[in-house]
């Protein structure tokens, strides 16, 4: 029971950090149907830049709190890759708009490499340890379940950040205008709506989800280095597809999802095999899921559309 | 902004648009003068679309000039003329089919920020289309043709049009449907905003318009009133499916 209860935890702590990412990935497909393989690596850029960031403070100012620290270090790295995000949109993506869907797929693995490569001449190729500002000493809740401080923010601030990410997408007139704009550019040009800006947008809120998402998994794990974004880009993107693409409550679920699909099978794995595969298995969980929803429901959970009659 | 009341509202001069090497535009002269409710009519694939979509800024010219207003607009983009009064009801209506109705309509009226004047026209639009009104909560994409043909018009109306350009809204539509969609057209009309109509159904456009152009493989090859062009055995030959 109480290992039960303790995946449980895990499951939603990494499966709020994949559904932040995943909506990075599920807004720019919306709106351009580009799969931006990058996005994983604009996690990577922000966890680096906090990480920077936090050195600097320790060097300058040794006995500033650790919470006014974390602060400052996220407010230096959400508007990095805020910058990024816009750049690589402006620079790169802006220019194949029009071009055939290879073109923009393959320059955002080009993309990807790059600022991997930018990284690792930056902050070279060794793991650095991740300063773990908040106690990561577990709580008790029940007899034998721990959490940790960390993991208690990382679940409070995703869900704040989805349920903000919902109305404004919701209620808001630049929300409609995103919706609008990913439906039909044409048209929403025809209302008013600077599509170009609005792009440019959807591409700034995903950077600025996924420096906050890098921030968070670096924080839980302790360590941060140049390839980073890789693996929970990879991940994050099965739980957009997962979810059904294009769809945000799809990523916000197919994240939760995944994350809790990976817990529980790194925690029972070794009885599911009989003892043939361990729990660094894990990963294997995702990539089964992925070739499972594109086998047999390739347009995810959430996926479903209106049917344009008439 | 200015507005010239000697100089049409709307004037195409010698327009050409290609696309993709073919010239489906070859250099046409149009006015539109304010108040007026012109169309065009002709056959399939004679560029009324292109010349519309032209107008409002969603297809690059390739020679000649638009003028609106008596300024050239030609690389003016679309979100820009719409803000300076250019509205466009596109063929197939273009209704965003996952948003609501109502979020249809106040895309619309995306570029306004006088609320109470948003809301006064949003009034006024359901008092129009009465059959919108039911439907306000529902995704647009589950409506009926006509409904979305009429969400497609109020949305276009609440940007507050100077010259409003209307591409084949009877097109799929049943006869009792259109009859009704031109009602309000024509009282749009009354409302003195100038209106520019692409239809095939040459027989209603002329009825209802003031002038019409014809065109023909990307030319206007006849012009006039609409009574005349209604007269005129050519065009009642081509368009109106009489043997002369």
């Amino acid at each position: 029971m109480e290992t039960l209860i303790q995946q449980l935890i895990n499951g939603l702590v990494i499966g709020s950090v994949y559904a932040l990412i995943a909506l990075g990935y599920t807004m720019v497909y919306g709106i351009l149907g580009l799969i931006n393989f990058a996005h994983g690596d604009v996690l990577m850029v922000g966890a680096l830049t906090a990480l920077q960031t936090m050195m600097f403070l320790m060097g300058v100012a040794p006995g500033m709190s650790p919470v006014y620290m974390l602060t400052i270090a996220l407010m230096v790295a959400i508007p990095v890759c805020i910058t990024l995000g816009f750049l690589m949109e402006r620079l790169a993506y802006r220019r194949l708009r029009n071009a055939p869907r290879l073109a923009p797929l393959i320059t955002a693995i080009g993309m990807s490499f790059l600022l991997q490569t930018v990284a690792m001449i930056l902050w070279g190729r060794n793991y650095h340890t991740f300063p773990q500002l908040i106690s990561t000493t577990p709580m008790q809740p029940i007899e034998g379940v721990f959490i940790t401080p960390v993991q208690v923010i990382i679940i409070a601030a995703s869900a704040a950040i989805m349920i903000g990410l919902s109305l404004l997408v919701t209620r808001t007139r630049i929300g409609r205008a995103m919706r609008a704009t990913a439906e039909n550019h044409r048209v929403a040009s025809l209302m008013g709506v600077d599509t170009n800006a609005v792009i440019a947008f959807t591409f700034v809120v995903g950077a600025a989800l996924a420096a906050v998402a890098g921030v968070m998994y670096a924080s839980n794990y302790g360590i941060a280095h140049y390839g980073m974004g890789f693996m929970p880009g990879l991940k994050a993107f099965t739980a957009a597809v997962l979810g059904g693409i294009g769809n945000l409550g799809g990523a916000m679920l197919g994240g939760i999802m995944l994350g809790l699909v990976e817990s529980f099978g790194a925690g029972y794995i070794e009885h599911l095999t009989f003892g043939f595969l361990n729990s660094s298995y894990q990963d294997i969980f995702a990539f089964i899921i992925l070739g499972l929803v594109l086998i047999f429901k390739p347009t995810g959970l959430l996926g479903e559309r209106v049917s344009d009659r008439a | 902004m200015h507005t010239n009341p000697s100089s049409p509202l709307l004037q195409l001069q010698n327009l050409q648009i290609s696309y993709g090497g073919i010239q489906a535009v070859k250099g046409i002269d149009l006015d539109l003068w304010a108040g007026e409710l012109v169309c065009l009519i002709g056959a399939n694939g004679a560029g009324k679309t292109t010349t519309l979509n032209a107008i409002a800024g969603v297809l690059p010219i390739a020679g000649g000039s638009i003028l609106y207003q008596g300024d050239k607009v030609n690389a003016v983009p679309a979100h820009k003329r719409l803000r300076r009064g250019v509205a466009l009801v596109p063929e197939g209506r273009g209704i965003f089919t996952r948003l609501t109705v109502e979020e249809n309509l106040r895309m619309g009226a995306y570029t306004r920020k006088d609320k109470a004047g948003i809301e006064a026209d949003l009034e006024r639009v359901y008092t129009m289309l009465p059959r919108v009104k039911e439907r306000l909560h529902q995704v647009a994409g589950t409506l009926s043709g006509g409904e979305q043909q009429m969400v497609a018009i109020g949305r276009a109306l609440l940007s507050r049009p100077r010259l409003l350009l209307l591409d084949e809204p009877s097109m799929g539509l049943a006869p009792l449907v259109v009859e009704k969609i031109f009602e309000v057209v024509q009282s749009v009309a009354r409302d003195g905003v100038t209106i520019l109509l692409v239809e095939q159904n040459a027989n209603l456009a002329l009825e209802f318009a003031q002038r019409g152009y014809v065109m023909e493989s990307g030319k206007i090859t006849l012009t006039g009133s609409g009574g005349d062009l209604l007269a005129n055995p050519k065009v009642r030959e081509a368009y109106l499916g009489e043997v002369a």
